[in-house]
């Protein structure tokens, strides 16, 4: 039952990239053009409703389905990984177009070549964790 | 139907993955997904190369559940919701594109040179592809987290370490977009 709340939550998340475009090449490279207000207003207006849903959350302490309290863990109070591991993050989106969650919406909508994406995205990953004790954090 | 069938609008957009951000919390998870990407790693036996990778990934299958599950949503919209796939981009971002080799901008949904099957037989577009798929794998674990898990759920809950790794998204994007893409494409 579990299981089958993932893959419908992964299904609509799928449909709502590919129908906003928000997995196409092309929009995220007018987005760092700053010439489409679209990408901004996707962004914008989800944080604007996840930051009332997550207030909302804390001020009634919601529990979710089971029963559990909803608890969002507080990041590391760190600025080099986020800094430095952000702007790798930005050279390879802008270069492929594509963040992790747009990747497998494209695998099923038929670009095959995404499938290359994701194997360097698996070996960036691997990379990380190999060499993680010597990166500044 | 055509609502449906022709590209959502922005601000049908934003409040869905809003939506979809509080389901997974809901369910008793968080939105965030690159983590997929490490429980790959952990699955395939990354424990033996390091302990980043030595973790119970069984527990995390669920992330791989979200992703088989936007891999047949893509499907889903490609197949059976849209008639036109062509994204309507700005006239000046067309002529910019065209004039850097990619023809198609405006007429498609992706770049046909790197994103059809005929990117299989060119080296320089594998290797594109390959080292942007890197970048966005390593810089999402450096990170902790890629757009959905800081941009999205991170800025939601209002992280300061989520503002600072969406403003490094935004350096590497542009210092990609401005300086290298027009000498890679």
């Amino acid at each position: 039952m579990r299981s089958l709340s993932y893959l419908f939550i992964g299904i609509l998340f799928g449909i709502t990239m590919f129908k906003v475009e928000a997995a196409s090449w092309f929009r995220i490279y007018e987005m760092f053009q700053f010439k489409s207000f679209h990408m901004y207003g996707i962004i914008g207006s989800a944080l604007f409703l996840g930051v009332i849903i997550i207030q909302y959350i804390k001020s009634k302490q919601l529990k979710d389905a089971f029963g559990t309290p909803i608890t969002i863990a507080p990041k590391e109070k760190k600025i080099a990984r986020y800094l430095i591991g952000g702007t790798f993050f930005g050279l390879g989106w802008a270069l492929s177009g594509a963040c992790p969650g747009p990747m497998y919406t494209l695998v099923g909508a038929g670009f095959s070549p995404i499938l290359v994406v994701i194997f360097g995205a698996v070996l960036g990953t691997f990379v990380y964790g190999v060499l993680k004790k010597y990166l500044p954090h | 139907m055509d609502l449906i069938l022709n590209p959502w609008p922005w601000y049908v957009g934003g409040p869905l993955i809003a939506g979809i951000m509080f389901l997974l919390l809901w369910v008793g998870r968080r939105f965030g997904m690159s983590s997929n990407l490490r429980t790959v790693c952990a699955a395939a036996g990354g424990a033996k190369a390091s302990s980043f990778f030595d973790y119970n990934w069984k527990d995390e299958r669920w992330n791989l559940i979200v992703a088989l599950g936007a891999v047949i949503g893509g499907w889903i919209a490609m197949n059976l919701l849209s008639t036109d796939a062509a994204v309507a981009l700005h006239p000046d971002v067309i002529d910019q594109l065209q004039q850097l080799g990619i023809s198609d901008a405006g007429k498609a949904f992706m770049p046909e040179k790197f994103f059809t099957a005929n990117a299989w037989s060119d080296p320089k577009s594998l290797l594109i592809l390959l080292s942007g798929g890197f970048l966005v794998g390593f810089g999402a674990r450096y990170a902790g987290g890629c757009t959905s898990g800081h941009a999205i759920s991170g800025l939601s809950n209002l992280q300061l370490g989520s503002l600072i790794a969406v403003i490094g998204f935004f350096i590497g994007g542009l210092v990609m977009n401005h300086f290298l893409l027009p000498y890679i494409l």
